[in-house]
């Protein structure tokens, strides 16, 4: 059992936890994953490592409640405890000789990329960092990214705050003012990160995305996370547990990526609304 | 002591009825009575040279404990297995017995062998009580890395020596291939755990959710004080065959498949976990795994279950039992027939309709078996232009697994074959001091029991280093 040390809830659907994990702490770093269960009977899910405390020994996740096992999560209050809590998984963000990066974060997927430009600026690099999200009410993390970053810009969907518009405008603008970086490091929904993409193409900049695909277990096993790369022409297999999270974003096949991503949308739907439905009855 | 019998044929097992047990998770094969284990015991003709003794990878005494039936003292035969077998009551159900000691018995000369899977199964759910010997605590620390069928028995054999044993688990359950890979219907998981709980019993600790080469890597665990580490991690990444439609929504891995349904009980009706249920499902694949899923996807409600495989009946690598199994409980075989694209549904004039990228069908071609090659090997060769479309709705991969490259990636100077297989010696030592490794994590896909004997090896292999350097 692991026990929640510290909650925050940071929007209406986005919170904030920091979970008792020694020897997770120990070796997490930016970019990894984790894979926890919240009950005995509970499904397996992947969420990354938005932050760690070696010497407290805690692993910071904030995740949004899009399902059942999300939901059920989000009830749990400081203090309890969750059933289990697997990890560092995956391979950790390359930052050797970045000097100056931009990220780009948009909606949760801004919490996983706050460790790696923290990590960055710690480095000593140059850190430009764009999030994006729907509206006002949704903005998370935005003094922590104006901590790490020498360059903030906060775009939000329907300009209740920062400039309107999606994470690609400031990109473009950017980039036609001549603006350089060794590489760009996406993270967010799919859609965003293909657009992302295919903003910084022209550029010929490395970019990363982090992929956050359907898992099991997590350590290579089951090949549920599997995603298409295209490299020279050819379709290849990688699974995102072992192969990644991380990818060269102008490698990843998007669309098959979003469609697997839905496979069970239908379950998932009903397996939410059973579970709102059982707490509601509850409490 | 009443006379032999010398009936040619083995007792029956009785089993649930085919149609029935179609429909449900609940072990096939009953177990024997008293009445049907005595008999059956009778058959054996306590050799004094028992051959059926070399044809067990662990050499389990099998006339030795056959006798203790014959006695009728349960828990005598328990002990004489269980001497050197850590798994008696899984042994019992998942052994290839008819390629091992079977084989050998004495009595398939002329008719079938004496049922030793069957007895063996019927002595470890029947004893109440286990005494197991276990020497007094030595002090040394051993790691074990995986708790399936090899990392079980190396550390049920060290405990028994005095060893202070833990086990680092990756999932949050323990028993590996036995609690994700082998289905409810085969091999109970109640069994399991109770094989996992009398070695807790004996003093072996157990630390799940713990991933060797991410949480901690082989070396701090020599740093942590373990004198030896044993790697039995396992078969690693599924294969899949590079055909096109292969990351279609509907098409899993067998690994995927089963760990949804085995791991994470998907086939109960208050999963929390999503499986692909009922529908038309194709496994690709002829071993014991592809056995599994095939007779797992109509246990979750299939309507028709297709095993599709490129060799014939003879060629196919599952056990025997388990084909016939599948056979009665109506499970199809397209026998010399191999996938060469999976198709799926695409509604060019809406890109939303909701059925859009899960599969539909498999496109099949026919094989034929070529000539003998100078090995013997028939090859399967493709029949020009004999493509044709099977209907399905879910695609279970099962054409085996590739290492998994975790620990290779993250122990510095851990020597691999070219596929990627630990390299050890005959003592199950790899090219690093005090580290052994066995089962799948070695071989490739295995057998339980091939693992097992591996643990045994390396455990043994592991007592005499340690001692050796004391």
């Amino acid at each position: 059992m692991f026990e929640i040390v510290y909650k925050k809830v940071l929007n209406p659907t986005v919170t904030l936890m920091d979970i008792k994990a020694p020897l997770v702490a120990k070796k997490a770093q930016p970019g990894q994953f984790i894979i926890l269960r919240v009950d005995e009977n509970g499904e397996r899910i992947p969420l990354t490592v938005a932050g760690y405390d070696r010497e407290k020994g805690t692993i910071r996740i904030i995740f949004q409640t899009v399902g059942a096992t999300t939901y059920q999560l989000s009830l749990k209050k400081e203090g309890e405890f969750i059933q289990d809590f697997c990890g560092p998984l995956g391979k950790p963000t390359e930052l050797d000789g970045l000097e100056n990066v931009l990220i780009v974060g948009g909606g949760v997927g801004c919490a996983i990329a706050l460790p790696i430009a923290e990590e960055l600026k710690h480095r000593g690099a140059s850190v430009t960092s764009v999030i994006g999200f729907r509206s006002k009410d949704l903005l998370i993390l935005e003094d922590e990214f104006k901590a790490c970053s020498d360059e903030l810009i906060v775009m939000t969907d329907d300009g209740s705050y920062g400039t309107q518009g999606n994470v690609c405008a400031p990109i473009n603008t950017m980039f036609a003012n001549g603006k350089k970086f060794d590489k760009v490091i996406t993270i967010g929904p799919l859609i965003m990160m293909k657009f992302v993409v295919g903003a910084v193409k022209p550029t010929g900049i490395p970019c990363d995305v982090s992929m956050n695909p359907i898992m099991i277990d997590g350590t290579g096993m089951c090949g549920g996370c599997r995603l298409t790369l295209i490299q020279n022409g050819e379709r290849v297999t990688k699974f995102a547990c072992v192969d990644g999270p991380d990818f060269n974003g102008y490698e990843v096949d998007f669309d098959e990526a979003m469609a697997r991503g839905v496979m069970y949308k239908d379950f998932e739907r009903h397996a939410y609304e059973e579970t709102c439905n059982l707490f509601k009855g509850v409490n | 002591m009443a006379k032999f019998n010398m009936s040619l044929k083995k007792n029956e097992m009785p089993m649930q009825d085919p149609i029935e047990r179609g429909k449900n998770f609940k072990e096939v094969a009953l177990g024997y009575t008293k009445e049907l284990a005595l008999d059956e015991a009778m058959r054996c003709l306590e050799c004094k040279n028992p051959t059926c003794v070399k044809g067990c990878p662990v050499n389990v005494d099998i006339p030795g404990f056959i006798r203790k039936i014959k006695e009728d003292d349960i828990g005598g035969a328990y002990a004489i297995i269980s001497k050197t077998s850590s798994l008696p009551a899984v042994c019992g159900r998942v052994c290839p017995q008819e390629t091992q000691c079977e084989a050998k018995c004495v009595r398939a000369i002329k008719g079938e062998p004496v049922g030793i899977g069957r007895l063996e199964r019927y002595v470890a759910d029947n004893a109440l009580t286990c005494d197991m010997q276990k020497e007094a605590k030595n002090g040394h620390k051993v790691a074990v890395v995986g708790s399936g069928p090899s990392g079980l028995t190396y550390a049920g054999d060290l405990i028994k020596m005095g060893y202070d044993v833990t086990v680092f688990e990756a999932f949050h359950t323990e028993g590996g291939v036995l609690t994700y890979g082998i289905p409810e219907f085969r091999l109970p998981k109640q069994i399991v755990k109770d094989e996992v709980d009398k070695l807790k019993a004996l003093g072996v600790k157990f630390m799940t959710n713990v991933v060797i080469g991410r949480t901690i890597n082989i070396e701090e665990l020599f740093e942590d004080g373990y004198e030896a580490v044993f790697v039995g991690s396992g078969a690693g990444l599924p294969n899949f065959m590079k055909i096109p439609g292969e990351s279609l929504k509907g098409v899993y891995s067998a690994n995927e498949f089963l760990t949804r349904s085995n791991l994470m009980k998907a086939y109960k009706t208050n999963a929390t976990t999503p499986i692909m249920k009922g529908g038309k499902v194709i496994v690709v694949g002829g071993g014991n795994v592809a056995m599994d899923a095939a007779r797992t996807a109509l246990r979750l409600g299939a309507a028709k279950v297709t095993i599709v495989y490129r060799r014939s009946m003879t060629e196919l690598p599952a056990r025997r039992e388990e084909v016939e199994n599948a056979i009665e409980e109506g499970i199809e075989f397209n026998l010399l027939t191999n996938p060469v694209e999976i198709l799926g549904y695409n509604n060019p004039d809406d890109r939303r309709d909701v059925k859009n990228g899960f599969v539909t069908g498999v496109k099949c071609i026919k094989m034929e078996l070529s000539d003998p090659d100078e090995n013997g090997r028939r090859r399967p060769v493709a029949v020009p232009n004999s493509e044709f479309v099977i209907e399905a709705d879910t695609v279970v991969m099962s054409i085996g697994t590739s290492p998994n490259p975790l620990i290779k990636q993250t122990t510095k100077g851990l020597e691999v074959n070219r596929w990627g297989g630990i390299v050890v010696n005959e003592d199950g030592l790899t090219s690093l001091e005090g580290v052994y490794a066995g089962g799948d994590a070695v071989t490739g896909a295995s057998t339980v029991i091939s693992a097992m004997g591996a643990g045994k090896i390396a455990a043994k292999a592991t007592d005499e280093y340690i001692k050796s350097k004391a």
